[in-house]
């Protein structure tokens, strides 16, 4: 068992060989387009006028998280320490 | 005093005082049967006061019963009873011991009428969860706790000041809705913040919380901040103040949540971050919101329960905690992985999980106050969750590279109680009705409709395909994060390492005056006793003195106050 990651990647589990992961892909992109359009016949609630907005939700998803990770990434800059910092 | 006036909290702190008593089945049996007799009594106190008992010329209330205290109590019980059945087989007599004192002090403050009651159990709770900490029996576990237990401490300090100055203000202990003008009011309010993990004091969670057994955390994860949702709820709905605290606890905990490599610490912060949305939601106040703070807290306490469950048999099997040496358990621990994924849908409010159904109720609340700045930050939030906890745990620990680990699956008992919380999520996710049938006013929302799980599904997915594509900046790597706690674990001590060479060095300088006239008068006794004299011997106890007159006099400015 402990040796299947040295085996090519067709031995591996199924969820994780790259044909898998690529119709994962697939599914996934498929699914995000499914839930755009349905922008086209419905309306939002508008509190704010921007949410009505074709997509708003999308990207604004989108876009926001990666802003955190970019964020989240440059305060690491300032704050991350090796993991023994107390320790010493 | 009669039975009526005692506390169904009692049940769970003495059966928890008791339990050491126990050996084996008899043990195992009162673990998982307490709760449920808790449950019971909890639903037979009727609404209103069950009597007022005169204590020191203070009209004490044991026991008031209220739809939203029993919600809170509810869901403390269910949640004692899972964690007792998760920890039963592998923790120690003492951990399940402090975890029912602990859950019963919880439930004892949503029962309490007054300030006097609620700190009384407040403390216990202190104490009952440091001994959680505590059953670990590691050194790094013994260091966290102290650390916890004196932010705690702190805590409750400041709550007491506070009640005593609102006790001297109003001449009232009644606990209710508290408006906030004096002195007494804004430190039980900052009493209250402390435990639910606000700034500056939130590190104690990710700190504390992580060193914990793996069963120890799952009970942290749900009394102490929640019960501060509690309170909060009870005495300061509707403070706008709340608002910008709880927005600001929503990012750190995603921020600091992404930044992480331990598994327990990722799901640690995240508590602060979905406290954060309760939080604000009691800032907002309306009957919709606080309808959602409390559908959010009963929700969050299962979910947020089941995912320190994953984590806790991960940990359990393999013995690591961070996710640099974790990943692809999926294949040896399926169920495991199974109930953790939907521990993390949950948590980032899919449709047809629980999350979905109380969460949005906050959101919601918000537009309807038309606070466009909590609205979008809240929403862009609710996409943030997904991020840090409902995609990165899950993927991190049991996708991602595969490690080469190949653990069995959780033990049988894990395995149960971490079937009936993912049962919960979904069936309250799907069957919102009963969840939404104890809240305290009555629900005019409706979770389930098209526009709602659109923008849901878009807002979650897109967050999804951001996680994807961000992924290479993601790499986990092996660090911790600094936080305010550096100021006391790592300034603190140095400044009074660096205070005590100075200072002593200048109270040498200081005293050497009057020591001069000193030795003139009485040098001859002095001589007497010798090149050691007395007064020699006295320079320690001398800067000891010095240290206690400071604190003494801190002691006096707080109490000026």
């Amino acid at each position: 068992m402990s040796d299947e990651r040295t085996l090519p990647p067709d031995h591996d589990h199924w969820l994780v060989r790259p044909r898998t992961i690529r119709l994962l892909w697939i599914v996934f992109i498929a699914i995000l387009v499914l839930t755009i359009i349905p922008d086209l016949f419905i309306d939002q609630y508008d509190h704010f006028g921007i949410e009505a907005t074709f997509g708003f939700f999308a990207w604004f998803g989108f876009l926001t998280c990666v802003v955190m990770v970019v964020a989240a990434k440059l305060l690491g800059y300032l704050v991350k320490r090796k993991d023994s910092y107390y320790d010493a | 005093m009669t039975l009526s006036t005692l506390s169904p909290g009692l049940i769970l702190v003495l059966g928890g005082l008791l339990l050491p008593l126990l050996r084996g089945r008899g043990r195992d049996l009162a673990v998982l049967a307490l709760p449920l007799v808790t449950l019971a009594a909890v639903w037979a106190v009727p609404e209103g006061t069950a009597g007022i008992v005169d204590f020191l010329g203070l009209a004490i209330e044991p026991v008031r019963g209220s739809t939203l205290g029993r919600l809170f109590a509810t869901v403390f019980s269910i949640m004692a009873f899972a964690g007792g059945l998760y920890a039963v087989r592998h923790a120690r007599t003492l951990e399940l011991a402090a975890a029912l004192v602990y859950a019963g002090s919880a439930i004892g403050v949503t029962f309490a009428g007054d300030l006097f009651t609620l700190f009384i159990f407040w403390e216990i709770m202190a104490v009952g969860s440091t001994v959680v900490i505590w059953a670990a029996d590691t050194d790094r576990a013994y260091r966290a706790s102290i650390r916890y237990l004196l932010v705690h401490l702190f805590g409750g300090v400041v709550l007491m000041f506070g009640i005593a100055a609102y006790v001297a203000e109003t001449g009232s202990v009644t606990f209710e809705l508290m408006q906030l003008e004096g002195i007494g009011t804004w430190l039980i309010l900052a009493g209250f913040l402390v435990n639910a993990g606000a700034p500056p004091l939130s590190a104690w969670i990710a700190d504390a919380y992580p060193e914990a057994s793996p069963s120890g955390t799952v009970f942290l994860s749900a009394f102490t901040t929640k019960t501060a949702v509690y309170a909060l709820l009870v005495g300061f709905a509707g403070s706008a103040i709340l608002i910008p605290i709880g927005l600001y606890m929503i990012f750190y905990g995603i921020v600091y949540a992404l930044l992480e490599n331990d598994m327990r610490r990722i799901l640690a912060y995240s508590i602060v971050n979905q406290v954060g949305f309760m939080v604000t939601g009691i800032g907002v106040g309306t009957t919709m919101a606080m309808n959602g703070v409390a559908a959010h807290a009963f929700a969050h306490i299962i979910y947020k329960g089941l995912l320190f469950m994953a984590a806790g048999g991960v940990l359990l099997r393999t013995g690591r905690r961070l996710c640099t040496d974790l990943g692809g358990l999926f294949r040896t621990m399926p169920l495991t992985t199974l109930f953790g994924t939907i521990g993390a849908i949950s948590i980032s409010s899919f449709p047809f999980t629980s999350g979905f159904v109380s969460k949005s109720m906050i959101s919601q609340a918000a537009a309807d106050e038309h606070l466009a700045i909590a609205w979008f930050l809240l929403t862009a939030a609710s996409a943030g969750v997904f991020l840090h906890a409902g995609i990165k745990f899950p993927w991190f620990v049991f996708f991602q590279k595969d490690s080469g680990l190949r653990p069995p699956e959780s033990p049988g008992n894990m395995k149960v109680a971490m079937a009936l919380f993912s049962f919960l999520c979904i069936f309250l996710g799907v069957f919102p009705a009963p969840l939404y049938a104890i809240l305290p006013f009555p629900v005019e929302y409706v979770p389930y409709t098209v526009a709602h799980l659109v923008s849901q599904f878009q807002l979650l997915l897109f967050a999804g395909l951001a996680f994807f594509v961000m992924l290479p900046m993601m790499k986990r790597t092996t660090t911790l994060t600094l936080d305010w706690d550096w100021g006391y674990r790592h300034l603190a001590p140095r400044v009074v390492h660096w205070i005590g060479h100075v200072g002593s060095a200048a109270w040498s300088s200081f005293a050497a005056g009057p020591r001069q006239r000193y030795d003139a008068v009485v040098g001859g006794l002095f001589r007497a006793h010798g090149p050691h004299g007395p007064l020699a011997r006295s320079w320690p106890i001398g800067s000891m003195v010095f240290w206690v007159a400071i604190m003494l006099l801190a002691y006096l400015l707080l109490a000026l106050l």
